[in-house]
Parts: C-alpha cells; structure tokens; sequence
C-alpha cells in the first residue's frame, strides 16, 4: 500500500501545473478517494491536497526566485486557478507575500533536485514556517 | 586517512527482483553473489566502473531482527530509505530505452538545466534515484 501511495505522490510531483484532484490521485493508488486521503495521511502526515499545495508552492519559490515571470503567471505556471488562492496559500505557507519572497530571495547555486527537496516549505500541522527549513520533503525526496 | 568509497547499499524488499531491476533495467552488472545461511552478499556495479559496488540489502535476519527488518520496509516503501545518483551519457535516450523495458515509476522526465540533463525514477520498491547527464558530457549519436 505504501508503494502505491508514494506513486500517486509521485504522480503529484510530476503533474503539479496540471488541475489535479483527489479522484484523479487517488486513481494511482487504485484506492477510493476517501481512503487515499485516510491512508495518505497516516503515512506521509499530512493530506494530499496539502502535500500538492507545498509542491507547487516550492515551483513557485523557484520561479521567483529564478525567473523574471510575474507573479500571476507563476500562480498559474504551478497549477493554481485563482491568484487569491495562490497569494494566501503561498503566505500561509512562506509566511510572506509572493513579491516580498522574490524581493529577498535570488537564486540558488545548487543543483535542481537539491534545491527540490531543501526548499521544500514544510510547516507543522496548523503552524506556518519561514521557508528555509527542510525537514519531511528532505527524507523523502533527496536527490 | 580515508580515501575512497568502494560499497554503497541501497535497501530492497527482494534481491531478485532488486538484481532484475539494476542489470536489466538500469544496465549495471551483478559483481558478487554469495551466500551464507540466511545471508547473502549480493553486489552490482557499473561495468565501466567496477571500483563501486552497491550492495542490495533486503532487511531481515541475521542483520535486523523482525521488528527492525519490519520497520525498514516500511521505510523503504515510503520512499524514505535509501537513494542514489547515477550519471548517464544521454538521459533522453535512457529515458526512452526504460519506457521500452517497462519502467514506469518516473518521478521526473529528462529537463534540462545548466549543469546538465537529469530525469528521476524509483527502483520497484521505491527508492530514489537520481540520473544525471552532466553538460560538458557529449551525446555519442
């Protein structure tokens, strides 16, 4: 069962700027959409939707970091519908605005798949985080 | 003073398959396989470069007791163990050759970046790997 939920996760890091929903993940794992969130949760702690909201919020950070793309356009380039879903998702996330983000952030110096994982935002349960620390999307992403 | 790294690990949930994977998906060839009672030292390597090996180590006795060798492939599975980076001369052509052999878990296509080419995929059991080419190595076709 693992296995096929780290293949749906998979699926979510490959397909992020694609209109994902949990049926369409769920139908990786070959479970009901209902079970794919219980079981996602308990084995990689946090739900689906959450982990696909870091996901493209860390292609976000990339894309403003790197990229003179505006900021509607990377809302959109990473998979989000609406600009006032992508602002408040990435500030609860980062913990500040998309602009202030690229105002203090250049690029890194580091090869793609490092920077994948290490700047993956990763917040506890209900407590957003600055964006410099690593740890889940570190263990279970690297390289 | 230490010098160099000769053996590397990657843990699986069946040697077998694991071998079946690295020599007839990925092109590494077996370099030892012996056993001894429940334990059997099985290695692969690239023919090219023969000083690595990678010891494909499935979690059980005499090694790990049941409980550990139990939480190990729960590890693994989670896709949270063991990972690798693998260079290649032409990630596009890699990437083609493994459709055609039935490799399906991608975790990346091939995109390019200024160090290079690389793409991802998982082993059957869900480790990483990583598969870069770097820029400066040149395509042979």
């Amino acid at each position: 069962m693992n296995r096929r939920l780290l293949r749906a996760r998979d699926a979510m890091d490959r397909a992020y700027a694609e209109p994902l929903d949990v049926r369409s993940v769920a139908a990786v794992a070959h479970v009901s959409p209902a079970h794919f969130s219980r079981s996602f949760r308990a084995v990689f702690g946090e739900t689906p939707g959450r982990y696909l909201q870091r996901r493209r919020v860390e292609r976000a950070m990339f894309l403003l970091r790197e990229t003179d793309r505006s900021v509607t356009d990377i809302c959109f380039d990473v998979g989000f519908s609406s600009l006032g879903t992508f602002s408040r998702t990435f500030r609860a996330i980062v913990g500040e605005a998309p602009s202030a983000y690229r105002v203090g952030n250049g690029p890194l110096v580091a090869p793609n798949c490092f920077q994948m994982a290490a700047t993956r935002p990763w917040a506890a349960a209900g407590a957003a985080t600055k964006s410099s620390s690593s740890g889940e999307a570190a263990t279970a992403s690297v390289p | 003073m230490t010098t160099k790294l000769s053996v590397t690990s990657v843990k699986v949930l069946d040697q077998d398959e694991a071998l079946d994977f690295y020599v007839n998906k990925l092109g590494l060839e077996k370099a030892r396989d012996v056993r001894q009672g429940p334990f059997r030292w099985l290695t692969v390597r690239f023919p090219n470069d023969p000083s690595v090996e990678i010891f494909l180590e499935e979690p059980g006795p005499p090694v790990h007791d049941d409980a550990t060798a139990a939480q190990l492939r729960e590890l693994i599975t989670k896709g949270a163990m063991s990972s690798l980076v693998f260079e290649t001369d032409d990630a596009r052509g890699l990437y083609e050759t493994l459709r055609t052999r039935g490799v399906t878990d991608f975790t990346q296509e091939p995109i390019d970046h200024s160090y290079g080419t690389d793409m991802g995929i998982r082993d059957p059991f869900g480790n990483g790997i990583r598969i870069l080419q770097p820029a400066n190595v040149r395509q042979e076709h």
